[in-house]
């Protein structure tokens, strides 16, 4: 706890020469109303450099990512094309397209949804409609939270050892899909959560007053009225499982497969596949000689599929803030 | 009463099972995380393992056909190193950030600002390592005249860039928790921002700060591909800046696909995962602890 | 008027929140058909009271509550089903909620809940009850805008239109006309006489004179205890059997 005369002390350090300011009447009253005091005026100039150098830091992360963005494009530009996404990878992945890989991702991504988010959506109901405030509760959000930090190579591991190995589905879509979805669990749970605890208080009582029970309060009024937050959630799942490697690595994705360019049905749940951020792991550290637009061109078009899911979200986010109901 | 309800409220205790269940779902998998990474290991654990030797030696030799020797010393060095250095770029302009972004700044920049920290945050680690890869390799190859780019600069740039948004987020609400009433105490007081910011914002949000500062931390130890990428293919104990290393992360990246399953060398790379899991665990332990103590007060 | 038969019997219930004790051992009894005014500060325990007779009391983390409380004969903590239980009483507060639905939703909520699907019912459950709240002449043409868009004095009465959207035998109101203007509350004073004839009725209220206008008879809750419970001509008549009523009534405090 800070108190008023500690505050009050730091501000107007005795001794500092030039008027203490508050205290003094003399300074005030002699000299004309509201100028500055030259101590006003060092204050002035110290803001001003606070402000500037913390806008300056602020800047230097920004500019940087900018213009890394640009420079990534830039070198891509050459290869973006449709046919670029839709055929498959020539000449030992020196030529041709990203089909497979793109199409894997779809696959991963949308696998893994399938499982975390009833999963997710259900946990975070738990923990904030029926779960009562204990230890057990308490240990259930640590789990939460600890599960949002285990390293993605951990998550790997852990993969292959359950999913791999255990269960004994082999490196496949579905190991991989289901170690994506142990993966982005904790975002939808945390999304899902912070959706359902805007929803005021009051209505969960009005309808527990007529006689609802506490599901069917959360079906008719909590879940519809939390949807927004939900979608965001899953969304940035989606751009999550999109990301990330480590966790496919050794659990179904390969480096190289053929499949039928522009067909949607090519994979299938216990086949390995490609995947984009795979690819770009594999061009860019795996084969000699990959021209650099290739390169720069897969790497392109997985950050912009990340990163225009994200903005996806934003977007679902501000517009239904709009749309607000109460 | 209908038929209709009869089902309904028949069905109820089935579906509330059925959500109790996905309630406790993150602590089965955690603990099945932990199950299921160290069984795989747990063999080489108690009957070969020296577990003194892993920990201290920084010889890792898993494939040298006389004499495998598993000691992790210059992989935690490697991880260590690059942390360090991402974390002491990461937390002055992380912290900088958070506090230009909660105090200076006007409501609409505050939006474009908090939006550009949200994209930052989804860029996908390993198109990070192919940054490091490429641009980064080449910036450094030219300005510090260095025979490769791949080293603990690059992984350490790379790594401060990825940590920050995490470090401007919580940071940012850390500060925006500081009660109202002592900033309008220091306004009171005729004090300028700087000082209301020195004096009374960094102490009180500290305990916020240092949250954000270990979860930055946790990220930068947990990551995987963009280190892969970035520091190089060095076993050694850095010196400088400039030399290439190897995480504990990027090592089992880099080696569980050779050895070949149930081999000491396998079972060692599983054991490096319980060695991750472990220490993670205990650094977000600590600033999910820190983070309760600020939201209690 | 049945004065004789008991619909609710209330013996030595006891609420305490942790440390803090709501009520303190109190004892009375509502006749069927009649109106019960509570009167009483606050703090008094009158919110938690009605909170256990229809058993929402469970929701409240750390509330432990002792004794019996019988509805009909029967002790409210054993019945089959607490849902039924609650839709026998309807519950109103003193803050207005509109659930975000459309007003006639609102009204349908509760009779879907309890299975009741025929559209045609529902249609005659929601205008009948919007009547009965006085609502229905300034919403009969937009049922189907927002419930929460309405203003503050028609969301409470769309809060007792709710109430009575279930046919509860019995109906609590919690300082119901504090959000509404005083013609309004007069029309809805006329709508508990007449209600009173075939339900019945606990009135909880800081408006001295209400409970005095309403109440058949008026218990004074203070501080957890009951001090005293009488028909309200003793309870507003110069010696009441307690003085504390007779000062709380004059305002002497409170």
């Amino acid at each position: 706890m800070i108190s008023q005369r500690k505050i009050h002390k730091t501000i107007n350090p005795a001794g500092s020469g030039e008027s203490p300011g508050l205290s003094q009447k003399t300074a005030l009253g002699n000299s004309k109303r509201f100028t500055e005091i030259p101590i006003d005026r060092r204050k002035r100039r110290m803001e001003f450099l606070a402000k500037s150098l913390f806008f300056l830091m602020t800047l230097l992360i920004v500019l940087p990512l900018i213009t890394i963005m640009g420079y990534l494009f830039y070198k891509a530009f050459p290869v973006l094309s449709l046919e670029f996404l839709f055929s498959n990878p020539t000449n030992g992945m020196r030529a041709g397209g990203i089909w497979p890989a793109f199409l894997g991702t779809i696959y991963l991504v949308l696998i893994s949804l399938l499982v975390s988010a009833p999963i997710g959506v259900l946990a975070a109901v738990y923990l904030n409609e029926y779960a009562q405030e204990n230890w057990f509760t308490r240990m259930i959000n640590l789990a939460v939270v600890n599960l949002a930090g285990v390293p993605s190579i951990v998550h790997a591991l852990f993969g292959v050892g359950a999913f791999v190995l255990f269960a004994d589905i082999g490196r496949s879509v579905l190991a991989a899909s289901l170690t994506l979805a142990i993966m982005t669990l904790p975002v939808i749970i945390a999304a899902t959560k912070e959706a359902l605890g805007a929803v005021p208080m009051a209505f969960r009582e009005a309808c527990w007053n007529v006689g609802a029970s506490r599901w069917q309060t959360i079906r008719k009024i909590v879940l519809p009225n939390s949807i927004g937050g939900i979608l965001t959630g899953i969304i940035l799942q989606v751009s999550r499982a999109a990301g990330e490697t480590a966790p496919i690595m050794f659990t179904g994705a390969v480096f190289y497969k053929v499949i039928s360019e522009g067909d949607f049905f090519a994979y299938g749940l216990f086949d390995q596949c490609m995947a984009l951020s795979m690819h770009l792991f594999t061009i860019s550290t795996q084969v000699p000689g990959v021209p650099e637009a290739i390169s720069y061109g897969t790497a392109v078009v997985l950050l912009g599929t990340v990163l225009l899911v994200n903005m996806l979200a934003i977007v679902v986010r501000v517009y239904l803030r709009s749309r607000k109901k109460w | 009463m209908t038929n209709r309800y009869r089902l309904e409220m028949l069905t109820e205790p089935i579906i509330e099972g059925v959500i109790r269940l996905c309630g406790i779902s993150a602590i089965i998998f955690v603990f099945g995380i932990f199950f299921f990474v160290f069984r795989e290991g747990a063999d080489f654990l108690f009957s070969k393992l020296d577990i003194v030797e892993f920990l201290t030696s920084p010889e890792w030799y898993p494939t040298s056909v006389s004499h495998k020797r598993y000691g992790v010393l210059a992989l935690i060095a490697g991880t260590v190193s690059v942390t360090v250095l991402a974390m002491m770029i990461a937390v002055p302009f992380g912290l900088g950030s958070a506090i230009f972004v909660s105090e200076f700044c006007s409501p609409k920049l505050k939006e474009a600002f908090k939006i550009i920290i949200e994209l930052l945050a989804a860029i996908p680690s390993v198109v990070w390592g192919f940054i490091g890869l490429t641009i980064m390799n080449e910036l450094i190859i030219d300005g510090f005249d260095a025979p490769i780019g791949l080293t603990v600069l690059n992984g350490g740039i790379i790594l401060a860039l990825m940590s920050v948004p995490i470090i401007v987020s919580i940071g940012e609400d850390s500060l925006k928790a500081v009660p109202d009433s002592y900033r309008e105490a220091a306004e009171a007081l005729g004090a300028t921002r700087w000082q209301l910011i020195y004096r009374v914002l960094l102490p009180a949000a500290k305990n916020g700060l240092l949250a954000a500062v270990l979860l930055g931390i946790a990220r930068a130890i947990g990551e995987t591909m963009a280190v892969l990428m970035a520091t190089g293919h060095a076993v050694k104990i850095p010196t400088s800046p400039l030399d290439s290393v190897r995480t504990l992360t990027a090592t089992i990246a880099a080696e569980l696909g050779e050895a070949p399953v149930n081999s000491d060398h396998y079972q060692v790379l599983f054991l490096i995962g319980v060695l991750l899991f472990t220490i993670t665990f205990f650094v977000n332990l600590t600033a999910d602890l820190i983070v309760k103590g600020i939201r209690q007060k | 008027m049945q004065k004789d038969k008991k619909k609710i019997e209330i013996s030595d219930l006891t609420v305490t929140f942790g440390q803090k004790t709501a009520l303190k051992g109190i004892s009375l009894d509502v006749f069927e058909n009649e109106i019960l005014s509570i009167i009483g500060p606050a703090q008094s325990g009158k919110t938690t009271l009605l909170k256990v007779i229809n058993r929402t009391i469970e929701f409240i983390p750390g509330a432990k509550v002792e004794g019996i409380v019988k509805i009909d004969g029967e002790n409210v903590k054993g019945v089959k089903s607490v849902y039924q239980l609650r839709r026998k009483i309807g519950m109103v507060f003193p803050l207005p909620v509109g659930l975000p639905l459309s007003i006639y939703d609102n009204v349908a909520f509760a009779p879907r809940s309890a299975g009741i699907r025929s559209r045609s019912e529902l249609d005659a459950i929601v205008e009948g009850c919007l009547r009965q709240a006085a609502l229905w002449d300034e919403v009969k043409d937009r049922l189907d805008s927002l419930g929460t868009m309405l203003s503050g004095g028609q969301q409470q009465r769309l809060t007792i239109a709710r109430a009575l959207s279930h046919q509860p035998e019995i109906l609590c109101l919690d300082e119901f006309s504090i959000a509404i203007d005083p013609v309004t509350t007069m029309r809805i004073e006329d709508v508990l006489k007449e209600l009173r004839l075939k339900i019945t009725i606990i009135l909880v209220t800081n408006l001295v004179q209400q409970a005095r206008r309403l109440g058949d008879r008026t218990a004074f809750l203070f501080n957890g205890d009951l001090i005293e419970i009488d028909t309200s001509e003793v309870i507003f008549s110069d010696t009441p059997n307690n003085k504390m009523t007779y000062d709380y009534v004059i305002g002497n405090f409170g």
